[in-house]
């Protein structure tokens, strides 16, 4: 029964999640810039821009401009969590390869650098007037969630063990279409609850920025209007449909 | 509207900090806003003459229409974190201390509305989100705080995502616009170039007669028969300037650099009566069809003279629209001379003479003034000059600092990349929005006061039309006279040295006289 249960919230969550970010990125892709908008000074190659893209995605280059504070909150938050990620993949893949054996330790004080940032984050939307004005209970929402995840799954680690060769043979069950039972400790399923539900949320909500960032205008687009004539369908359309608004 | 005196700043206090934070201060703006456009400024444009009756509708239809055309639009209002980054980078803001003047409130204003009627989370968790019905109550504060943004595209700079409230309030005016709820004096101004071809309705026989005053006033300052014509065909070079530099000071100035330059160059040039304007206030109200007439016209223009290169004067989101959107909205130039990029800029044209060689200066001429020198927002942020990204900041720096003995920057977090809007921009350049202006220009003030108390600097140089006519309107505010403002090209019309002018004449006598004094005091030392 629980098996089940949770069985199916993943095959939704990761059909949601997989069906919503490809939705959203064809929407962002069929949708055109009729107008060359990059911020500048902005690189004048393409391989200028896939720099400046890695940049921003690597390094948080503009926000580092913006706000040191934000800044570090955010780039440890985002690090630790691929970390983490990365970590989990043994979960997914047997046998486990020697590398992610060997990152395993990192995996965890990256869970605490996780909540770390997290934290302060969350405590900007508190202390910050500015921050506070521009808050929304969604936002505080998403970090709640976040941080439930981050602290059930530390929990499982020094707290309340659970049994983790039976989670990955339900996880590869899953994969395999072949079932396997899932521990019914309470920090787990809170554990995977929350993470299926960050799963499905994630398209319909802010958590979008990460799709977004690549599709920016002013960060993806080359400076080279002068030499390259740049026309969006619509805008050819209106173009051989005569001078005249 | 505020005293006066509240905008004047203690004399005896030291500069504060130019991005000092004000304290936030809900509502502090929320009355503020431009005069409502008449049915005959809307019908001009296309738009309706007033709130039509099911304007709700029509303006949900018209934001679902600007999602599919801008992927901008659509991928800034999906994006946002609300992770604070903008919230002190609008002049605005921390001019006024008004919240709704952070950049990310200012979007929530637009993404609110665009959650509740195109979002799942919006639809049916509106509270939770931060979700709202478009109102009369909203529709308002959109009229008051998207006319409280320039589209410096400052905070566009500091996003993460490169969100850019520019494209935002862009999208709000168009949907304003077509609802029947548009801005006087954006749609007045549009209407007077379609008329008569710019932005401040001179006709041809007045910028005739402006332009034989000033080939007299050349003349008698050089000696030299410097023409300023106007459409004439069959020369190299159209000059598409703003219509400011042919009425206000110091625009006009300027012009007179220009004119010096072109005659010291031997390049013949001409302006056009027809698109006598560089400005193009289409893209204020985010409309690509009207930004397109306008543009169109110095197509036709360029055309119809024959000319073979296409020059822009000195204004800011003119060359925005020049270097960036011109090739989209009126290209492609095929029928001009390609070995020039169209269009350039007359600070490029400037600047590739003086590495030639073919340009004299005597900076001594300038010694008046100690200068210092304010990116107009939309060439830093949103065009380049020259080659190399950045030479929008170089090219009139280097031209400054050939003409000019005394030069000083501001503080590095106030100019290039990261400059302030004059405050005037973006449509805002209106009486009716005078308390806003003053407000927002008070981060480059103060940063203009710590360059005065630091290396006496006396006068500011622009290459923005509406930077110039903002400044000499607001610094009596802050302390300085109208006329601390400059444009670029005047310090070059100062300094230059003209081939067979009155100024080469005095210099050669000067250097004579150096010389042979020189060599007295040899010969008594032997």
């Amino acid at each position: 029964m629980l098996t089940g249960l949770y069985a199916l919230l993943f095959y939704v969550a990761t059909l949601t999640l997989i069906g919503g970010v490809a939705y959203r990125i064809r929407l962002y892709w069929r949708t055109p810039a009729p107008l060359k908008i990059p911020t500048t000074p902005a690189p004048t190659t393409e391989a200028g821009v896939v720099f400046r893209l890695a940049r921003e995605v690597v390094l948080f280059e503009s926000l580092f401009k913006a706000n040191k504070w934000i800044w570090v909150f955010g780039w440890i938050f985002h690090f630790a969590l691929l970390i983490v990620l990365v970590r989990h993949l043994r979960y997914f893949i047997s046998p486990v390869p020697d590398l992610l054996a060997m990152m395993q330790p990192f995996g965890v004080y990256a869970a605490f650098a996780m909540v770390a940032g997290l934290a302060g984050l969350w405590a900007r939307r508190f202390v910050v007037p500015r921050v506070r004005y521009i808050s929304a209970p969604s936002d505080h929402l998403m970090l709640a969630l976040l941080m439930g995840i981050g602290l059930s799954g530390l929990a499982m680690k020094f707290v309340a063990h659970t049994d983790i060769v039976a989670v990955k043979a339900f996880f590869i069950g899953l994969m395999t279409f072949a079932w396997q039972p899932l521990p019914s400790d309470p920090i787990l399923l809170v554990h995977l609850t929350l993470v299926a539900l960050l799963m499905i949320i994630f398209p319909f909500s802010k958590l979008l920025h990460g799709v977004g960032l690549f599709f920016s205008p002013t960060r993806n687009q080359v400076d080279n209007p002068r030499e390259k004539r740049h026309l969006a369908p619509w805008a050819a359309k209106l173009e051989a449909g005569g001078g005249s608004k | 509207m505020t005293e006066m005196s509240d905008f004047l700043i203690d004399e005896e206090s030291k500069v504060p900090d130019p991005l000092e934070m004000p304290e936030i201060t809900p509502g502090a703006t929320e009355g503020l806003k431009p005069f409502q456009a008449k049915p005959q400024h809307q019908d001009a444009l296309g738009f309706p003459g007033e709130l039509i009756d099911n304007w709700q509708e029509t303006a949900i239809d018209k934001m679902g229409e600007l999602l599919g055309k801008y992927r901008s639009l659509q991928v800034y209002l999906d994006s946002c974190v609300k992770c604070g980054a903008c919230t002190d980078k609008c002049q605005y803001f921390l001019g006024t201390g008004d919240p709704k003047n952070m950049p990310v409130a200012r979007q929530d204003l637009l993404r609110s509305v665009y959650r509740r009627y195109f979002t799942f989370a919006g639809k049916y968790f509106p509270k939770l989100v931060g979700a709202r019905d478009l109102t009369e109550d909203v529709l308002d504060e959109w009229y008051s705080y998207f006319h409280q943004c320039s589209q410096c595209r400052r905070c566009s700079v500091y996003c993460p995502y490169g969100i850019d409230t520019a494209e935002v309030s862009m999208a709000a005016r168009e949907i304003m616009d077509t609802v029947g709820k548009g801005q006087k004096y954006c749609n007045e101004i549009i209407g007077k170039v379609y008329t008569i071809g710019n932005n401040l309705g001179l006709p041809k026989k007045a910028i005739e007669s402006t332009l034989e005053g000033l080939e007299e006033e050349l003349e008698e300052e050089t000696g030299l028969k410097i023409s300023m014509p106007v459409d004439k065909p069959g020369v190299e070079v159209l000059l598409i300037t703003p219509s400011a530099d042919l009425f206000a000071e110091p625009h006009i100035q300027g012009l007179m650099g220009y004119a010096k330059v072109f005659h010291e160059a031997g390049i013949s040039w001409t302006l056009s009566s027809y698109a006598s304007e560089a400005a193009n206030f289409g893209m204020f109200i985010g409309s690509y069809e009207n930004m397109r007439e306008v543009s169109l016209r110095i197509r036709k223009a360029a055309q119809d003279l024959g000319v073979k290169r296409i020059i822009f004067g000195e204004c800011g989101h003119a060359w925005r629209i020049a270097y960036s959107f011109l090739n989209t909205l009126a290209g492609p130039f095929d029928f001009l001379d390609p070995r020039y990029p169209v269009p350039q800029h007359i600070c490029e044209f400037t600047y590739g003479l003086m590495n030639e060689g073919k340009l004299r200066f005597d900076k001594s001429k300038n010694d008046a003034y100690r200068l210092t020198y304010h990116d107009s927002c939309n060439v830093a942020r949103a065009s380049r000059m020259g080659d190399m990204p950045g030479g929008q900041f170089e090219i009139p720096r280097a031209i400054l600092r050939a003409t000019c003995n005394h030069f000083f920057d501001m503080a590095a977090d106030t100019i290039k990349e990261a400059t302030f809007c004059c405050g005037g921009g973006g449509g805002l350049l209106t009486d009716d929005l005078m308390e806003i202006r003053i407000k927002g220009a008070q981060p480059r003030m103060r940063a203009l006061q710590q360059v005065q108390e630091e290396h006496g600097v006396t006068h500011m140089a622009a290459i923005c039309a509406i930077c110039k006519a903002q400044f000499s309107k607001v610094m009596p505010h802050y302390g300085f006279d109208m006329d601390s403002i400059l444009s670029v090209h005047q310090m070059v019309a100062n300094a230059i040295v003209m081939t067979g002018s009155i100024q080469e004449k005095e210099l050669q006598e000067e250097q004579q006289k150096e010389k042979s004094d020189a060599g007295a005091s040899e010969g008594q030392a032997a």
